[in-house]
């Protein structure tokens, strides 16, 4: 017997940051002018001793305001999106869960859509009718994935994917009568981008809302260890499960909602990185939640820097490379009967 | 003197205690009733239903299905509470206590526990600490001896390390057995625990909750409809029948044919074995022993 310790969190957590900090050192050389590994640290080095303005100014253009910007909102969107994943899936009780394959980031794409057309004068509408779309998705599939008041896993996922369809129609819709509207951008959207920067005032929010979303999350950690084995269960072993389930309800639809008006649909990261993290450290709520995060984070820099440079110099969207590599790997788990 | 007395007494057994054993759990005229909504007429109704569990004694609940023997089981489990009447366990309400206290001192044994992802053993049977921790409740060295012991008890300690999904059903039991002894509860339920176990399974696991009563002052409830096993391991039945309670006392005042036979509607022979425990056996025609 070798219980998880909060050692092992600590190390584990470290050894994944530390894979990160090197994918973004990555990210930040590659691209359509290829950046040496020496220039980036002697110009990082500029601005950490807080000289950056010596930096010569196609680095400044390059690096700090295209590369950067969106490397950091890869990191948060992957990370909202795999803890939400995580989280799903331990409610849910089933592995296959994840915002995007519920319908909920297309529920929250559809509320941030319409939010935009009814008040576009406010920034903060756009994560706020994401936040209400994913709720409300999320609280329909619920009820439609339930049959003699038990939650069924294939009607639960049936009832994700038909959502998911009819709310992408229903964007669709929205931005066809729209007048003006660039549907190149749209399209880019709805397979999930990274390319449109969050607006400045808004980029606090999403940090701070990312932050607390996934520490709300994490304090219910061993309470979804033992949701996982049901809910009565849960119950007789002391969690007070109507609380649980609140908390991370309303996290996990404001992590995606975080992430989708942010960047769009972006599928199958809070599926597959999850299962990733479990195949490797066990599937413990208690490293799998922040290990997640990371690896997520991991996955989307990964993914936007394939995207990115692929075609170079056209630009794939970053959702249809997490596709490409998803879907199959779904299949896959659906075959192999879950386990 | 309570009703499981009266009733008791007027059917010839003897449910009061011998030796002056603490009294554990105290169901006093206990009844529930679901309905589909609050206006609408109850669908299924739990009669008022009275008996009484000691320290180290083993109680069944014994009734074919749709009896009402879950309905109880959650009542004594404090999940519902009681429309009518009261359910104590050491002179506490089970429904008014808090899950974290409740679980501190019930631990429910279901039939099976189903697990998603595969877990080691050990970390299940660690589990049955969480009531006890606060906070991301990672394990304390206490937590970790504590569950060894559990699996010890229950005689596996070689299966720590092995995951669930691997175990054979017995062994499975075990184990959610030894989360519910890491629990340190004072009162165990177990509901329909022999239902995916062979005879031989059976009758370990209930040999071993007897001995494990004993050592270890629990309160032992055990909801079935195994006749045989009940007559053998119970110092107490529970008969129930359509949502009533028909008879408390010892298997061998419970027991009398006329009265299996129509609430289990079968026929059956009831004789009383050697240690004053009845044995019960299927009576069954056949065409040959007809003519």
């Amino acid at each position: 017997m070798q219980p998880l310790t909060a050692r092992r969190v600590m190390w584990t957590c470290g050894g994944l940051a530390a894979v990160l900090v090197g994918c973004v050192v990555l990210a930040l050389k590659l691209g359509a002018v290829p950046i040496s590994v020496t220039d980036l640290i002697v110009n990082l080095g500029r601005v950490a001793i807080g000289q950056s303005d010596q930096l010569p100014t196609e680095y400044r253009l390059i690096v700090f305001d295209l590369r950067l910007p969106r490397i950091l909102l890869g990191i948060l969107v992957g990370a909202a999106l795999s803890v939400s994943g995580a989280s799903f899936q331990a409610l849910l009780r089933n592995p296959l869960a994840d915002p995007f394959v519920l319908g909920v980031s297309s529920g929250a794409a559809l509320g941030s859509l319409l939010a935009l057309t009814l008040a576009p004068q406010y920034a903060l509408v756009t994560p706020l009718g994401a936040f209400l779309g994913a709720m409300a998705t999320i609280a329909a599939v619920y009820f439609l994935g339930r049959r003699d008041g038990q939650l069924d896993s294939t009607t639960l996922l049936l009832g994700g994917i038909i959502s998911a369809s009819f709310l992408s129609a229903m964007i669709m819709f929205l931005v066809t009568t729209l007048a003006g509207r660039d549907l190149r951008g749209i399209v880019f959207w709805l397979m999930g981008d990274l390319s449109t920067p969050v607006p400045a005032g808004l980029r606090w929010i999403f940090a701070v809302g990312l932050l607390a979303g996934i520490g709300a999350i994490y304090t219910t950690a061993a309470d979804l260890n033992l949701m996982l084995t049901g809910e009565r269960e849960a119950i007789h072993l002391g969690v007070d499960v109507t609380r649980v389930k609140l908390v991370v309800y309303v996290s996990a639809s404001l992590l995606t909602a975080l992430a989708v008006s942010a960047s769009g649909a972006i599928g199958y990261v809070g599926l597959l990185v999850p299962h990733a993290v479990r195949l490797i450290f066990g599937s413990d709520y208690r490293l799998l939640i922040p290990a997640s995060a990371l690896g997520g984070a991991i996955a989307i820099v990964l993914a936007d820097t394939l995207a990115r440079t692929v075609l170079a110099p056209t630009e794939l969207p970053v959702g249809a490379m997490t596709a490409i590599v998803g879907a199959p790997v779904f299949i896959y788990l659906l075959r192999r009967g879950l386990r | 003197m309570s009703m499981s007395d009266i009733s008791a007494r007027a059917f010839g057994g003897d449910p009061a205690p011998p030796d002056g054993r603490t009294l554990r759990l105290n169901v006093e005229q206990a009844s529930y009733a679901y309905s589909a909504s609050a206006q609408s007429a109850p669908t299924f109704t739990l009669g008022a239903t009275s008996f009484q569990a000691h320290a180290r004694e083993l109680v069944a609940i014994l009734g074919p299905n749709a009896s009402g023997k879950s309905t109880l089981l959650r009542l004594i489990s404090g999940t519902i509470a009681p429309l009518s009447g009261r359910v104590e366990l050491d002179g506490e309400e089970t429904s008014r206590l808090d899950t974290k206290t409740r679980a501190q001192r019930i631990a429910v044994v279901h039939q099976e526990s189903p697990v998603v992802y595969p877990a080691l053993a050990g970390d299940f049977v660690l589990q049955g600490r969480y009531p006890y921790g606060r906070a991301l409740r990672f394990a304390s060295k206490e937590d970790i001896e504590i569950a060894h012991n559990a699996l010890a008890q229950v005689g596996g300690d070689h299966l720590a390390n092995r995951t669930i999904g691997e175990l054979s059903g017995g062994e499975k039991q075990r184990v959610i057995l030894a989360r519910a002894l890491a629990q340190q509860p004072r009162l165990i339920l177990l509901d329909e625990p022999t239902l995916h176990l062979d005879i031989g399974a059976q009758v370990e696991l209930l040999e071993r909750m007897r001995q494990l009563a004993q050592e270890k002052d629990y309160a032992v409830i055990v909801v079935t409809h195994e006749l045989a096993l009940a007559a053998e391991f119970a110092d107490q039945v529970v008969l129930l029948q359509h949502g009533r309670c028909l008879r408390v006392g010892a298997p061998a005042a419970v027991y009398q044919r006329e009265l299996l036979e129509q609430v289990f509607e079968t026929p059956l022979d009831v004789e009383l074995g050697p240690a004053g425990r009845p044995r019960v056996n299927l009576r069954v025609h056949r065409s040959e022993d007809i003519t």
